[in-house]
């Protein structure tokens, strides 16, 4: 593998940066996966009518499911201070804990938190020392991020909250039971089929199953996954200690990244994201790699990934791809889909973090160059108009974008996939490679059957 | 701070920005952070709308909320002006910009001069008011403002027009039901031989808004939105509306008559009596339907109704006086004008709640444990917990509630889809007759899925036999029922004789 530097991927790359007026999904919608994943757990969201309406709107129906999550809805006796925050917080987690008892209330910090300054992070410590519950607390608003980065803020301000070795030694000492429920646990037995490596914790909240399948692909190599950031429930948080190596496994996860790295002084192994085959297996190379481990098998285990998904792979091949940009998956898809044999003509992103990506920047790279086209304009900020024009411009065989586009797209004839579809389908590690097919090409089979109709564009303009 | 699951109203802007994406060639620019466009989804989604979404954001992030807006709300608007060249250009706060209180005023005094479109601002407090009561805001503020602007310009028509014509206000984007009503009513109006001056907010151009004057009167058939309007116009040009929502075949009478009677002031000299006879007793279909001998099954079944105002209240009037169905609760999310649901509803519900809470509208369906609910979204998941059967007939409503099919409302077509809902949310009067014979349609079933399922009173052989016979969707009570009786009275075991005598005790 050739090495590219920052310098490199400058000049590999042409990067740009837009006015910022495109669509996206707000940070709080995070609780919406965050509060399935972590089971224990209760998320608040401080803020207005408007934070509710979206969450109630963009969540359909779970909502009725009877939520882990809620509103703290502000009034205008909050805003003007009239109201004291300690109290009401207060009043309301006292609620929460009568109706629900969870072992974690996150608090979401919104943009009206922040502009009326709310002291969320002072106040909390008060609360939980009060209440007992412990509170941890996120700025996951829309002043300052998009989308898929409100996990981000969540994981990050959990960083803070997960153990380290000597709590847990000490806690051993202290609880006799805990040290009984260990007991006939034979660890050294455990470990025979891992090669011996410092403990590596993963870092991203996917579904269970995905949990399972990348752990086991690790197994294979003889790697021990030592914990995942969030685990099943809160009260599970992984231990993380000085000299821990972590791995991410989304891209927007830079602060995360960045709070493992300078709160516990973990190490950051930089690898691309195990979304498709390619991507999968760079990721586990990459871990070998900095193990010194001597990956086994892993060529045949893509090539038998890429093989189970011809039948897409033929249905793509030589068609054009055009990302909108709204939920910072876009680097890591537009990779695979080169890789498939699309041509990317954009991709669109709301937040490019250039050290985080690094290495998916330099497989985007790699994998356009032995596909022989073009390496695509990666637009950050991205201008949704301007995109629009392009589009009609340049007539994309597909266009990946947020819902409030996709069907103005299609009645002029352009075929669209909705990009939140990639945010909750299962898309991570080989097995999935044939989930993220089925929902780029379901609009192409879809209208393919429907070409024939010839009614492709249904407005005169 | 109020602790909150879901909410009937949206917020505010939600509502400047229904109106702004009714009307053409207007659009809408909030002052909002990133993530605030979500309406854009809402209505690409919920109405499958072919065209881009008249919506934009000027952003407010960071850098705004350390420097103010500066120029760049200036800036997007004078770039929305020559890149789309809309009428007008709605600056529309958020409960964002409702804190940083920056002088949105001005910037939309000074985008005004360098854009050939009219600007405006929004007149709404986000914590004052909520998404219907905004909406009937801004629509009485573009209307006004543009017959202001006509006047001044001298080009207003106030001449009333030779025949009888009319203004319908109120018909919007994201309404309940809003587009089939407006073509029910276009034809209600067609068939009255009233000529529709024009159609307001929806599709209208606010280029045609300097002609309404010339209408003979307003029709407001909503309660939500237009009365404002209406009453701006009446004040200042003494036009007269009616307000009757022509919802049910009694008040679809109502409403000609008195559209009739403000015609005939004005020298019209109409007579629709024998159009409404003929309407009620030939062509709709309702009156007949709720005599024939099927629907007697309803009589006396208890219904719960809650929506908003218009659509509560014409619900609750439709079940009690025209179908005989006994309504034990109606109910409104419309706190602000809750005087005028209960003189409404007054006489014709045993108990009237009026709440934004869902929870507290839950707890008394569950307490009520009615055959039939009719209410939005929410009230039908409710329904689906409790098993019980559900009609949607009101905001906030989801994509099945925007069906392609002609499905209005409104008017004397709007009473027969009204039947049809109504008939089909109870179990089909035959077929409720048959079970209760045969006890049920199939006696094996087993005893799960009701509330009480899991109970700590023990039942005989027999009258779990006899509580199998009873047609399932009211087995649940019946049984919750004897045992609240028994419970009341200490008796363990429940048997034949017990269920007899909870059912005599509390007639069910």
């Amino acid at each position: 593998m050739t090495y590219i530097s920052e310098k490199n991927i400058d000049d590999a790359i042409n990067f740009q940066c837009d006015t910022g007026n495109y669509h996206t999904f707000c940070p709080i919608s995070c609780v919406a996966w965050l509060y399935q994943k972590i089971e224990d757990s209760f998320f608040l969201v401080i803020g207005t009518k408007t934070c509710g309406y979206f969450l109630q709107n963009a969540m359909g129906v779970m909502i009725f499911a009877e939520p882990r999550y809620a509103m703290a809805e502000l009034e205008e006796g909050d805003i003007s201070a009239q109201l004291n925050d300690y109290n009401e917080l207060k009043r309301i987690c006292e609620q929460i804990k009568r109706d629900r008892n969870p072992s974690v209330i996150v608090w979401i910090g919104t943009c009206t938190t922040e502009i009326i300054k709310m002291d969320l992070e002072g106040i909390a410590p008060k609360l939980e020392q009060e209440i007992g519950i412990p509170i941890v607390v996120a700025r996951a608003n829309g002043l300052d991020y998009a989308f898929t980065q409100g996990e981000d803020t969540v994981l990050a301000a959990m960083v803070n909250r997960c153990p380290r070795e000597s709590e847990i030694k000490q806690e051993k000492r202290h609880n006799p039971l805990l040290q009984l429920l260990n007991f006939g646990k034979k660890p050294e037995e455990a470990d025979s089929q891992y090669h011996p490596h410092p403990p590596l914790v993963l870092f991203g909240s996917v579904p269970d199953p995905v949990v399972t399948n990348l752990t086991l692909e690790l197994k294979k190599q003889g790697i021990r996954v030592d914990g995942w950031l969030p685990a099943k429930r809160y009260t599970e948080l992984p231990v993380i200690d000085e000299g821990y190596y972590v791995v991410g496994v989304n891209p927007f996860l830079s602060r995360t990244a960045t709070t493992l790295m300078r709160r516990r002084k973990c190490k950051l192994i930089n690898a691309p994201f195990p979304i498709g085959p390619d991507g999968t297996r760079a990721w586990i190379e990459k871990i070998c790699g900095v193990f010194g481990i001597q990956p086994r098998g892993l060529e045949e285990r893509e090539a038998q990934s890429w093989a189970s998904v011809q039948d897409y792979i033929d249905l793509v091949k030589g068609k054009t791809v055009f990302f909108m940009g709204d939920n910072l998956l876009e680097i890591s898809l537009a990779r695979f889909l080169t890789r498939c044999g699309m041509r990317v003509l954009e991709i669109g992103i709301p937040y490019m973090d250039k050290r985080y990506q690094k290495a998916e920047l330099e497989l985007l790279v790699r994998t356009c160059e032995e596909m022989g086209v073009p390496v695509p304009p990666i637009v950050e900020k991205p201008d949704n108009y301007s995109q629009i024009q392009r589009i009609k411009q340049l007539k994309p065989d597909l266009v990946i974008t947020g819902m409030a586009h996709a069907n103005p797209l299609e009645a002029r004839g352009i075929n669209t996939k909705w990009s939140v579809e990639f945010t909750f389908a299962q898309i991570h590690g080989f097995t999935n490679a044939r989930d993220i097919l089925e929902l780029v090409t379901r609009p192409l089979r879809r209208n393919a059957r429907l070409l024939e109709l010839g009614w492709t564009s249904l407005v005169q303009e | 701070m109020k602790l909150a699951y879901w909410m009937y109203a949206g917020p505010a802007h939600i509502g400047t920005l229904r109106i702004a994406s009714s009307f053409k060639r207007v659009h809408a620019i909030m002052h909002a952070p990133l993530g605030d466009d979500y309406f854009n989804v809402m209505r690409s989604m919920l109405e499958r709308e072919k065209n881009f979404t008249p919506v934009t954001a000027s952003i407010v992030d960071r850098n705004v909320l350390a420097r103010g807006s500066q120029e760049k709300v200036v800036d997007n608007i004078i770039r929305k002006d020559k890149e789309e060249k809309p009428d007008l250009i709605i600056l529309t706060p958020t409960c964002t910009s409702s804190i940083l209180q920056e002088d949105l005023a001005n910037f939309v005094e000074r985008a005004r001069l360098n854009t050939d479109s009219d600007v405006l601002l929004a007149d709404v407090n986000h914590y004052r008011v909520n998404e219907l009561q905004a909406a009937e805001r801004t629509l009485k503020q573009v209307v006004q403002f543009y017959l202001e602007k006509a006047e001044r310009k001298g080009d207003i028509v106030t001449e009333k027009t030779p025949n009888p014509s009319v203004n319908i206000i109120g018909i919007s984007t994201l309404g309940f039901h809003n587009q089939h009503d407006g073509r029910e009513l276009q034809k209600l109006m067609t068939d009255l031989g009233i000529t529709v001056n024009s159609i307001v907010p929806q599709g209208a151009s606010v280029h045609e808004l300097k002609k309404m004057p010339s209408a003979w009167f307003n029709l407001i058939p909503y309660r939500e939105l237009g009365l404002a309007t209406a009453t701006y116009l009446q004040e200042k040009w003494g036009m007269p509306y009616v307000d009757i929502t022509p919802m049910g075949v009694l008040e679809t009478a109502r409403c000609i008559r008195k559209i009739q009677e403000v015609l005939n002031q004005q020298g019209a000299n109409v007579n629709y009596e024998d159009y409404i006879t003929h309407q009620t007793l030939n062509v709709s279909q309702a009156v007949w339907f709720s005599r024939s001998i099927d629907c007697q099954n309803l009589t006396g079944k208890k219904a719960v109704v809650f929506g908003d105002n218009t659509h509560a209240a014409a619900m609750t009037k439709i079940l009690t006086r025209e179908m005989g169905v006994h309504v034990v609760l109606a109910g409104t999310y419309c706190k602000y004008d809750r005087d005028w649901f209960c003189q409404q509803v007054e006489g014709l519900c045993d108990r009237v709640l009026v709440t934004e809470d869902y929870t507290e509208v839950a707890d008394a369906i569950a307490e009520i444990e009615p055959e039939a609910i009719f209410g939005t979204q929410m009230e039908r998941h409710v329904a689906k917990r409790l098993n019980i059967p559900c009609g949607v007939i009101s905001a906030p409503i989801h994509i099945q509630n925007f069906p392609i099919g002609y499905r209005p409302f409104l008017g004397y077509e709007g009473s027969n889809q009204i039947a049809d809902l109504v008939y089909n949310s109870f179990t089909l009067g035959m077929e409720d007759h048959l079970l209760e014979i045969f006890g049920g349609h199939d006696t094996k079933e087993v005893l799960t899925k009701s509330i009480s399922a899991q109970s700590d009173l023990n039942w005989s052989e027999e009258a779990l036999r006899e509580l199998e016979k009873i047609p399932g969707f009211v087995r649940g009570r019946v049984k919750r029922n004897t045992e609240k009786f028994a419970r009341e009275r200490g008796i363990t075991r429940i048997t034949l004789e017990v269920m007899y005598a909870a059912k005599e005790a509390l007639g069910a």
